[in-house]
């Protein structure tokens, strides 16, 4: 294996002076972590090179121990974790049994590190100014307010002087990782590690703070090693991508050979079914002007597109917002939208946090009033509904909720989840709800034998597939889903896809789709309305508006999907 | 902020308003004649009787006596024991010993709980910490006369390292014993409060960044780790500052000392509703405002929260 990660991947972009010795090499490495069950291994015979100046990308799953081979090389380890093999070289020096004196030594001024999620990497109780003076202080260097200034505008900060002194939970998610990468980069170390740095935030967010990591670390010469579940970002970014799966590196090399020739079984899948990568293999093919039927997921009847089942006009929703003094302010949440969904078909609702995407979805549920406009179900106006009139609608429209952690009741089990809507509807008696319950896990793809686990013996996946069987046990006509994939890994998040798009083919299912994931809408929807603060800002079917996009806003949600420069030719897969 | 803190201070009327009412009902329904209590055994003449219940309004409704009790509290006036004292006077003179005892024990439960709590928190599962987790479940199962009569008996009479009781001046070398009594319990629990809070903060992903930037163990341990950990712990010295101002019955009664928790126990006993009432009113505003001083610091630990 190490022969493919050596040193080929350098003849890409940048390449550095072949004699150069390797910034980062782990040799070998193998991290155990201590648990209630003994030792369990999490890393084995990890190689990885990163030369000085080249940004090396590991893509994999989450429990594929991508972030922590990342974190063993700066000794971030959480407590139970320990290196059991191997030997990890920075610059050419072992620092695998490093004294805990030497590696905070490198911690910082040598090795840097951006994490994961900007709200939680802060510390709340400190300023921001406070937070970066702290590191330029601890490795030497002067941090006098304006050198904490000079840090935060290198990152990308507008006004850093006043922004050093205020708190993180004043900052938007973007601004925090723009401090965050101010503190990775502000000792000028020449490795560092970015452990999903952007997976947190907004795509079009994504994409600036992304281009302006790449352009600080190309100006001062730093070498990345690029922590991401996405490969398409992976390809894009990197010089050479390296693919974990169950704690081994299974492939590595440039990162356009690794696309357009993957050689590993589980890179394959992963090359034929990540969204970003999937969408732009669709944009692709369409302009070498292939079919790309096959590309799609499986199209449904969309015959008899005049039949609306849900048609949603001039939609409003005013929040009031408390302020001081009793006084308070409106905030609308979502102004004047109208769309509709035909029968069978998928409508996406695409937007950024604070869209008001969610907005509208809770109103079409029913679980948040208008303040105007009306929404028909059937051509029945569902805002002037009574209450039984409701619940009998709420037979009719189901939801799937993003996280499939929080959407289960931890005290059911599969069984009592599935079948609790048949009860409390008053559907059929203990036998034929129970024979439902198990049609139901046929549908979804699990196993009967199922019924009596309960949820968090199950993966995300699996979670996700139980939600949907839960929504499906009322024979609905719509489902509307809150970004139903977004928790999910990529994998997994392309089963579930299929899972949805063959149930709509199968059962006749209307979808709303809500997400902010434009690579995922690419897959499955047939119709697209862009929300931008509120507004409807653009709305068409899915070619319209990813062929010909009509507003900027629209047009910056598309670039950033990941994998812009990519072309990919379709039969990669 | 001003606007936060004056609004606290109005609420202070409702909530004294309420008390007086409530305790003031509370002696009122007490069984047995009030004049009988100051009387004693020998009982006092028919005339002397009536002059007392005219002194002490007995034989109004007892909305009118409330009413009086309010105006004179509100002139300043808390009126006078069932022994002709001023129960201001009462007061002035109890409560400065009582007062140190409190922050003596406030402080040394506040020092020991969290040096020890953060000691423990960062060596989870070894000798240290078992042995920590185990004695502070002892001290606060066994109930405080036990533990008070004990470390009397072995520090102030075996080892005779202090006195075993406290004189009429209750000098502060004099009252470290009673006040490491007093505080046992709660700092038992501020040494769990702090070993919890630190374990939850050591886990933080801001440690593991502060860890990254290349600080030293030192400095994350006590700018990142302490600091956001001491959230709660705050919370809860503060409560316990109100609690130990009045609840030292107990402690006080054990060793001697003359104080706030004594004299209100002996006005119990006698029957003496006015010392009774003034004395838990004043323990009442004391509570409130150590209230008011948690939320305030508060504010000033987490500047997520903000007072408008």
């Amino acid at each position: 294996m190490s022969s493919i990660i050596g040193n080929d991947g350098i003849t890409e972009t940048r390449p550095a002076p072949p004699e150069v010795r390797p910034l980062l090499e782990l040799r070998d490495l193998a991290i155990t972590f201590n648990t209630a069950n003994g030792e369990v291994p999490a890393v084995r015979n990890a190689h990885l090179t990163v030369m000085p100046g080249e940004t090396v990308a590991i893509v994999g799953e989450s429990g594929s121990g991508k972030s922590t081979t990342a974190l063993a090389a700066i000794g971030l380890l959480p407590g139970n974790g320990r290196v059991s093999g191997g030997s990890i070289l920075f610059d050419g020096e072992d620092i695998t049994n490093a004294s805990e004196k030497r590696i905070v030594e490198l911690r910082g001024s040598s090795i840097g590190m951006v994490p994961q999620d900007p709200m939680s990497n802060l510390n709340p109780v400190w300023k921001i100014g406070f937070q970066v003076k702290e590191t330029l202080r601890a490795n030497g260097l002067p941090y006098a307010p304006q050198d904490v200034a000079k840090v935060l505008s290198e990152a990308g900060l507008p006004d850093a002087e006043s922004r050093a002194n205020q708190y993180p939970h004043e900052f938007s998610g973007g601004m925090r990782q723009r401090a965050l990468i101010a503190i990775g980069l502000s000792c000028r170390p020449r490795l560092l590690i970015a452990d999903e740095p952007t997976s947190a935030l907004d795509v079009t967010v994504q994409r600036q703070i992304l281009d302006h990591l790449d352009r600080m670390t190309d100006e001062l010469g730093t070498a990345v090693l690029l922590i991401t579940h996405d490969l398409g970002l992976a390809a894009e970014r990197a010089h050479k991508v390296i693919v974990m799966y169950k704690g081994q590196v299974v492939e590595a090399g440039p990162a356009l050979e690794l696309l357009t020739n993957p050689r590993h079984p589980y890179t394959q899948k992963l090359v034929a079914s990540a969204p970003s990568i999937a969408s732009r293999r669709i944009e692709s093919a369409k302009k070498l002007g292939v079919e790309t039927h096959d590309l799609l997921a499986p199209d449904t009847a969309r015959a008899d597109a005049k039949d609306k089942v849900i048609e949603v006009e001039d939609l409003t929703k005013v929040f009031k917002i408390r302020g001081s003094w009793g006084k308070s302010t409106d905030f609308t949440a979502v102004d004047n939208v109208s769309f509709s969904i035909a029968r069978g078909t998928t409508t996406a609702v695409v937007g950024e946090s604070g869209s008001g995407k969610s907005t509208v979805a809770r109103m079409v549920l029913g679980l948040e009033t208008a303040t105007a406009g009306n929404i028909r179900f059937d051509g029945v106006d569902i805002t002037t509904l009574g209450r039984k009139e409701l619940f009998n609608f709420r037979r009719r429209v189901q939801p799937i909720f993003q996280d499939p952690y929080g959407s289960l009741d931890p005290m059911y089990n599969i069984y009592r989840t599935i079948e609790e809507p048949l009860r409390v509807h008053g559907i059929g008696n203990a036998k034929s709800r129970e024979k439902k319950v198990r049609e139901l896990l046929d549908q979804v793809a699990l196993p009967s034998s199922m019924m009596q686990r309960f949820p968090n013996e199950l993966s995300g996946g699996q979670r996700q597939r139980v939600a949907i069987a839960r929504a499906l046990a009322l024979d609905p006509e719509v489902v509307i889903c809150d970004e139903a994939v977004s928790a999910l890994d990529v994998l997994v998040q392309a089963q579930i896809l299929n899972l949805l798009a063959d149930l709509q083919a199968e059962l006749g299912l209307s979808y709303l789709f809500i997400t902010h994931d434009l690579a995922v809408v690419r897959q499955i929807a047939d119709h697209v309305a862009v929300m931008e603060k509120g507004k409807l800002v653009e709305q068409g079917s899915t070619d319209e508006v990813f062929d010909s996009p009509k507003t900027a806003y629209t047009q910056s949600l598309l670039a950033a999907i990941p994998g812009a420069g990519l072309v990919l030719p379709p039969e990669a897969a | 902020m001003t606007w936060y803190v004056s609004r606290r201070f109005l609420q202070l009327i409702p909530v004294f308003l309420g008390a007086t009412l409530l305790v003031y009902f509370l002696v009122f329904s007490l069984p047995g004649d009030a004049t009988a209590a100051i009387c004693g055994e020998r009982g006092c003449t028919p005339a002397v009787v009536t002059a007392l219940r005219e002194q002490y309004n007995l034989d109004e409704p007892f909305w009118i006596q409330y009413l009086l009790y309010l105006k004179g509290v509100l002139t300043f006036d808390l009126g006078t024991n069932f022994s002709g004292r001023p129960i201001a006077v009462i007061i002035a003179e109890v409560f400065p010993t009582t007062a140190k005892l409190a922050v003596m024990a406030l402080v040394f439960e506040a020092i020991f709980g969290i040096v020890f709590g953060l000691i423990a928190g960062l060596r989870k599962g070894k000798l240290f910490d078992s042995t920590v987790l185990v004695l502070s479940l002892v001290v606060i199962a066994v109930p405080i006369f036990v533990l008070g009569f004990l470390m009397q008996f072995l520090i102030g009479v075996k080892l005779g390292w202090t006195n075993p009781t406290v004189s009429g001046d209750a000098t502060v070398s004099e009252l470290i014993l009673p006040a490491v009594v007093l505080g046992l319990v709660s700092f038992a629990y501020v040494l769990r409060l702090t070993r919890t809070s630190i374990l939850e903060n050591v886990k933080a992903d801001y440690v593991r960044t502060a860890t990254a930037k290349g600080l030293s163990r030192k400095r994350v341990v006590v700018v990142h780790i302490l600091r956001n950990s001491m959230i709660p712990v705050v919370t809860f010295l503060g409560a316990d500052l109100g609690t130990l101002m009045g609840g030292a019955i107990v402690t006080e009664g054990i060793f001697n000392v003359n104080g706030v928790g004594l004299t209100l126990y002996r006005a119990v006993l006698n029957g003496d509703g006015p010392t009774v009432v003034s004395i838990v009113t004043f323990l009442i505003l004391i509570f409130c405002l150590a209230n008011l001083l948690v939320d305030l610091l508060y504010a000033w630990l987490d500047p997520r929260i903000r007072y408008a």
